[in-house]
């Protein structure tokens, strides 16, 4: 907070853009004896779309996950160094720990809506956390299904079950299903790679346009994907953040060797 | 290595090698089906033969008493002629109930327990000891509610009967809860790990995955498995002939000595009845009752996993 403050009277202009909304810091993460993250140092800006590229295993998935804390409470799993959100450890509080999911949505890489209604899966978020009233939960219902750009195709089967739709369809019913709790920040694990290319694109439309109000962190082996969408890449290799930058300077510009043939594919 | 630098066999020599014994597969193929549908005959054929026997000599028993005085009548004493079946079916639901009342909770709750909270040791050990209990045979059963559960149960209400059904229900129920727990534990574990992860992101708390979304989605598999106990208890034999008593009472309260459907066959079928008395027939009677009970039963799990099935 405080630095961010001083640099508010510097550059008023400068704060926006760089202010971060995660700072992950020295960050090493174990699963048993087996280090999965070397070492990263990486800050997530505020209302950006970051992406994160890198060959197969390289920990693309287990730094994502670290942000909602989805991996470190595995048996066997090890951390050391500090994530902070919002300028808050969130390893220190473990009961934070549903509170943080509430703030740090995810949409995982298969569509995975539970096996109920499309209204039921949407409005299972807001159930949960207490909101119990009929119109309000339609309202909600309806907003997180229009924001995930599927209020059209679904508005007159909202009581059938999710597993009716299509891939493309479930996976913007689990974007809604996210939505519809409202955080801040929306990691999405590879959310095309089982999708066709037309819900793809939908799928990437509609990341772009979420930017707005939230900021973004995706996974993706897709380079032109992240290239088309993202405002900074980090690319990752063994464990390691190799490099992290505006994207256009990442595929136009890289700095590191191992960028440059990773995204030219001249990858081992 | 060897074998790709020597080239002494060629895959496709062997494919052909078998390809020209081929006639003698062609019998086997035609072979096994025929013996596997056999199989499949005879129990069907046995299933048929049971029932058609349990008709048979219902109907005869039916010829003699008529279906009210069977079905409506209150008093069941077959020896002097009393064939009113009521008392023995309020006994073996008596008895179904108070061993549901058991069994549900206990083995619902070991069921997420294990599927949801234990560590992956925990469950290597207490599921084992789950199957041990499934497979203790039931007079053993019957003879721990009679002299081990009843005098406990004495020393708590006075009043109870030696032979009673309250003693025998809650064994009966300790029998079944490993079917509970067991078969529920599969239908939960079956549902796939990305549900409660999209569960737990949205902030729920490992109790709220297991009860919103976890039990939903395994319902029509717990429901079988609870259908499936309860028409276990509906059947049981040993432990109510042990330790329920064998006192057709028209009563709803556990404290009594009861008997149920199938205490009553053991009774008839163990004592001197003679072949082609009035007694003799409603044995039969009062098994196809019992099969009627059963068989409803299944038709019902059947239903309710047709109509509660959740696919993921
Ligand atoms: N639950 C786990 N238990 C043990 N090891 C794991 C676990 N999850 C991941 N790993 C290991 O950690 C390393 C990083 O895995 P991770 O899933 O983060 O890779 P990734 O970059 O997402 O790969 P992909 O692109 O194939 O999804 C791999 O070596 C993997 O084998
Ligand atoms: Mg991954």
């Amino acid at each position: 907070m405080s630095v961010a403050m001083i640099d508010e009277k510097v550059e008023g202009e400068i704060v926006e853009k760089n202010s971060s909304i995660f700072k992950i810091e020295d960050f090493n993460l174990w699963y048993g004896t087996n280090q999965a993250i070397y070492g990263v140092n990486l800050s997530i800006p505020q209302n950006k779309i970051t992406a994160v590229i890198g060959p197969s295993g390289c920990g693309k998935s287990t730094l994502l996950k670290t942000l909602n804390r989805m991996n470190d409470m595995i048996p066997g799993v090890r951390t050391s160094g500090q994530v902070m959100y919002n300028n808050q450890d969130i390893f220190r509080n473990k009961q934070m720990v549903e509170e943080l999911r509430t703030q740090v949505g995810m949409v995982f890489q298969k569509p995975n809506p539970f096996p109920k209604s499309i209204y039921d899966n949407v409005a299972y978020g807001p159930r949960i956390h207490g909101i119990k009233k009929k119109k309000v939960l339609d309202e909600i219902v309806e907003n997180s299904l229009k924001g995930a750009a599927i209020w059209d195709e679904v508005k007159d089967r909202l009581n059938q079950n999710a597993f009716s739709l299509s891939g493309g369809q479930q996976q913007r019913v689990c974007i809604a299903r996210c939505l519809a709790i409202e955080p801040d920040v929306i990691l999405m694990d590879e959310p095309t790679s089982a999708l066709d290319p037309i819900s793809t694109s939908k799928i990437e439309e509609l990341i772009k346009e979420l930017k707005n109000n939230y900021t973004i962190v995706i996974v993706t082996h897709n380079m032109q994907q992240a290239a088309r969408i993202s405002d900074k890449t980090a690319f990752m290799l063994n464990g390691e953040l190799v490099e992290f930058t505006d994207t256009d300077r990442l595929f136009s510009n890289p700095k590191d060797k191992r960028t440059e043939d990773y995204i030219t594919g001249r990858f081992g | 290595m060897n074998t790709h630098q020597e080239h002494k066999y060629s895959v496709q020599e062997m494919i052909s090698d078998k390809k020209s014994k081929k006639n003698l597969f062609n019998v086997t193929e035609k072979i096994v089906p025929l013996f596997l549908l056999l199989c499949a005959v005879i129990s069907v054929l046995t299933t048929a033969g049971i029932l058609f026997t349990l008709l048979r000599e219902s109907i005869t028993f039916f010829s003699e008493v008529s279906l009210a005085e069977f079905y409506l009548g209150t008093q069941w004493s077959p020896w002097s002629g009393k064939f009113g079946v009521f008392p023995l079916i309020t006994g073996t639901l008596l008895i179904t109930a108070i061993a549901t009342c058991v069994a549900l909770p206990i083995g619902i709750a070991s069921a997420i327990y294990l599927s949801e909270y234990a560590s992956n040791r925990s469950r290597k050990i207490i599921k084992p000891i789950l199957e041990i209990l499934a497979g203790i045979p039931t007079v053993v059963y019957g003879f721990f509610a009679l002299t081990f559960v009843t005098p406990i149960l004495q020393s708590v209400f006075p009043e109870l009967k030696i032979f009673n059904a309250l003693s025998a229900g809650i064994v009966v129920g300790i029998m079944i809860t490993p079917m509970i727990a067991s078969l529920s534990e599969d239908a939960m574990n079956s549902v796939p790990n990305r549900l409660r992860e999209g569960a737990m992101a949205l902030g729920s708390t490992k109790l709220e995955v297991t009860i919103k979304v976890i039990i939903p989605a395994a319902l029509s598999g717990i429901i079988a498995s609870i259908v499936l106990a309860v028409s276990r208890a509906l059947g049981e034999t040993m432990i109510v002939t042990i330790a329920a008593g064998a006192t057709p009472n028209l009563t709803f309260d556990p404290m009594q000595s009861i008997q149920t459907l199938t205490a009553f066959i053991v009774q008839g079928a163990t004592g001197d009845t003679s072949y082609g008395s009035n007694i003799y027939f409603s044995i039969y009677a009062v098994g196809i009752t019992l099969f009627v009970f059963t068989f409803a039963m299944n038709l019902f799990a059947q239903y309710i996993s047709r109509k509660f099935r959740e696919d993921y």
